[in-house]
């Protein structure tokens, strides 16, 4: 059982719905970006979505385009991305990291070499946007044997034929893109969302997650009622591209989670 | 030995899209189905041939081919080595080999009921054969280019807006083809249920690498034949310029199993292919990555993030390069040099000067490896080139390098 099996079983215990944050490593710098993961569990985020910086964001919008920009500008590398989860686990022994990115950093740091580094480092489950279920022998397979889950995306345009093909080698949660679209572009809404996460729900156990589009409290509560829990990444990263503090950035992440747990 | 499916070099990609290692699906599921619609649309089209008969007539009435397979005869004469032919794609319709492709495309977008075209460019080449073919059977076109290169290739944007095309300066990264090409994916993953991307170059994700490479393949078709006619016999020696690599493979790809027929591909060298990466050489100065939906040679750091080129030509600047010419190049069918822009523009000039004909920057890189070679090798030696572009759309440019004022009258 990974941090995400767990977290997700002691969620469902107290009948709660999980809030899933995500923020670039490394956004603006080091420090400030471990300050505020650091204090994610304390705002009510369940799952926290680490991005790995890259130059070529082709699923993101600006706001996190930028964010790895800056990232990049500041110094951030794969290695250094390991070292912030490492730092975060010396205090957190619960709460799941996801990294979310491309594919190409980690292919350039070797695969092997790199599950290796990621599970010591503390890190419990990927995300990665260009690897299909058709390219599942560059990463997918030997993550799950390395003992670190991969969490697929679904999109509206994944049929019910396509969709055995995509829960077949996921595990922790599946992602539900909520738009066709990139990050921080177009609103989700709750009564179209609903029914494509039933009928994910309907082929699967594992809980089924929904980003993209969320940016409001409200919002939040909204889609976390009609799955198992809502992902927030551009409307953070919006706060930390304008300068804001540390704590102002976590007192809005408190809001959006009570958001979702109210749901 | 053609029908030796055991020894061919022709029977790529496998069922994964793979050339090799390199290749593949690497985009996000939300593109996933489309790719496979696309894929089960292209294999339907291939063996239909009334797709073919309608690429046939259009190649021929729209776009002006068979393109002359012309002996370079002063241009011969003043090297004083091999006897050069020029593949002239240059005098297509809208004045480059792109239009070979595009054509294939957007008939089989009209076949899948897509009824809005996007596209990135770099040089503006396929951006213009893009906007042209758009026009021609009324679908809207959007056309994805790096602001830096709507400076650079100004007539080219220009010629597009005629066209009807929606133009769209792309500002994040350096804002050149590769951003170009992210925002086109973006758009894409945006608008996938109407939208067909008219990728053009034999890069991204399959089935376009050969999709796009089957489409251009005309070019060698016409020279092998063109050739055999003209001497009886084959080339000693294919060059061409590699961005994404489409005019090249195109007139490589008929050639592969013709073992004796020696294949030279020419990478954009920039300010020279040194650590500082001033260059868009991705076989001589990257390694294997992930980028744009294929495994392919990427300029990248340590790190695996993507380098940006450097080129004189917008239509070379690119850190990719397509996965047959990665795969060609590690099995050693095919190599690979650098040119430099400085020497680019050396054949530029000896191109108009010898035989009348101003070439694209493009076209230029293999002029001039053609220009470095032939001297040293016999007459009967047969150099085949592919002058894929024209060159007016540089002039521009062309100008600045050699700092010649266009506002001044002579």
């Amino acid at each position: 059982m990974t941090r995400i099996d767990a977290k997700f079983a002691a969620l469902k215990a107290e009948g709660k719905k999980a809030f899933v944050a995500y923020v670039m490593a490394g956004d603006p710098d080091y420090e400030t970006s471990l300050e505020i993961v650091k204090g994610m569990p304390d705002a009510g985020v369940d799952i926290i979505e680490l991005g790995l910086p890259f130059t070529d964001p082709m699923a993101d919008g600006p706001t996190i385009q930028l964010a790895g920009q800056r990232a990049l500008e500041a110094g951030m590398t794969l290695n250094k991305t390991l070292d912030l989860a490492r730092a975060f686990r010396e205090d957190d022994d619960v709460t799941p990291i996801v990294l979310m990115g491309y594919y190409n950093p980690i292919y350039s740091h070797g695969v092997d070499r790199f599950l290796v580094n990621a599970k010591a480092a503390g890190i419990d489950g990927l995300i990665v946007v260009d690897l299909p279920p058709e390219e599942d022998s560059e990463l997918c397979i030997p993550a799950q044997a390395a003992g670190l889950n991969f969490i697929r995306l679904a999109t509206p345009t994944t049929d019910n034929k396509r969709l055995p093909k995509v829960l077949q080698n996921t595990s922790g949660f599946v992602y539900y893109v909520s738009i066709t679209g990139i990050t921080g572009a177009a609103s989700a809404v709750a009564t179209d969302v609903g029914p494509e996460v039933a009928r994910i729900q309907a082929a699967t156990d594992i809980p089924v997650i929904v980003g993209f589009g969320i940016r409001t409290p409200e919002a939040s509560r909204d889609i976390a009622s009609v799955a198992d829990g809502a992902v927030v990444g551009s409307a953070i990263v919006d706060l930390i591209g304008k300068g804001q503090s540390p704590s102002d950035v976590l007192a809005f992440v408190r809001g959006l989670a009570a958001g979702a747990h109210s749901a | 030995m053609a029908n030796d499916l055991f020894n061919s070099f022709m029977t790529g990609p496998d069922e994964n899209g793979r050339f090799g290692q390199f290749g593949g699906r690497f985009v996000s599921e939300t593109l996933m189905p489309l790719i496979l619609d696309l894929e089960a649309e292209y294999e339907n089209a291939k063996t239909d041939d009334s797709f073919w008969a309608e690429m046939d007539f259009l190649w021929k009435h729209y776009v002006g081919r068979p393109s002359p397979l012309y002996l370079a005869e002063r241009l011969t004469e003043q090297l004083g080595g091999a006897k050069i032919y020029m593949k002239r794609d240059e005098l297509n319709h809208t004045g480059a080999h792109k239009i070979n492709n595009v054509l294939g495309q957007i008939i089989l977008a009209r076949r899948m009921g897509k009824t809005r075209i996007i596209a990135e460019t770099g040089a503006g080449q396929h951006g213009v054969a893009t906007a042209t073919v758009c026009a021609k059977f009324g679908l809207k076109c959007v056309v994805y280019m790096g602001a830096h290169d709507v400076e650079r290739q100004k007539p080219n944007v220009f010629r597009m807006k005629l066209l009807g095309a929606e133009v769209v300066p792309v500002t994040s990264g350096r804002g050149t083809l590769k951003d170009a090409m992210n925002d086109a994916l973006r758009d894409w993953v945006t608008n996938v249920r109407d939208t067909f991307y008219c990728i053009g170059t034999v890069a991204g994700p399959h089935p376009y690498p050969a999709m796009v490479r089957d489409f251009q393949a005309i070019i060698g078709k016409e020279a092998k034949a063109q050739m055999l006619e003209a001497e009886g016999r084959l080339p000693n020696t294919l060059i061409a310029a590699i961005g994404g690599g489409s005019n090249a493979m195109g007139l490589f790809f008929p050639f592969l199993d013709d073992k004796d027929v020696e294949i030279i591909g020419v990478e954009a060298g920039g300010k020279g292919v040194n650590a500082k990466m001033e260059h868009c050489a991705s076989l001589t100065g990257g390694r294997p990555g992930v980028l744009h939906g294929n495994r392919t040679y990427l300029l990248q750091d340590d790190d695996g993030q993507i380098l940006e080129g450097f080129s004189i030509s917008a239509g070379l600047d690119y850190p990719g390069i397509g996965p047959e010419h990665s795969w060609l190049h590690e099995i050693g069918r095919a190599k690979y040099v650098s040119i430099t822009d400085v020497e680019a523009l050396e054949a530029f000039q000896l191109s108009c000067q010898t035989e009348g004909i101003i070439p694209a920057l493009e076209p230029s890189h293999a002029l001039a490896h053609v220009a470095k070679i032939a001297p040293d090798l016999p007459k009967d030696h047969i150099i085949c080139m592919n002058m894929c572009g024209r060159g007016d759309k540089d002039i521009f440019t062309v100008a600045k390098a050699l700092n010649w004022d266009m506002e001044e009258s002579d």
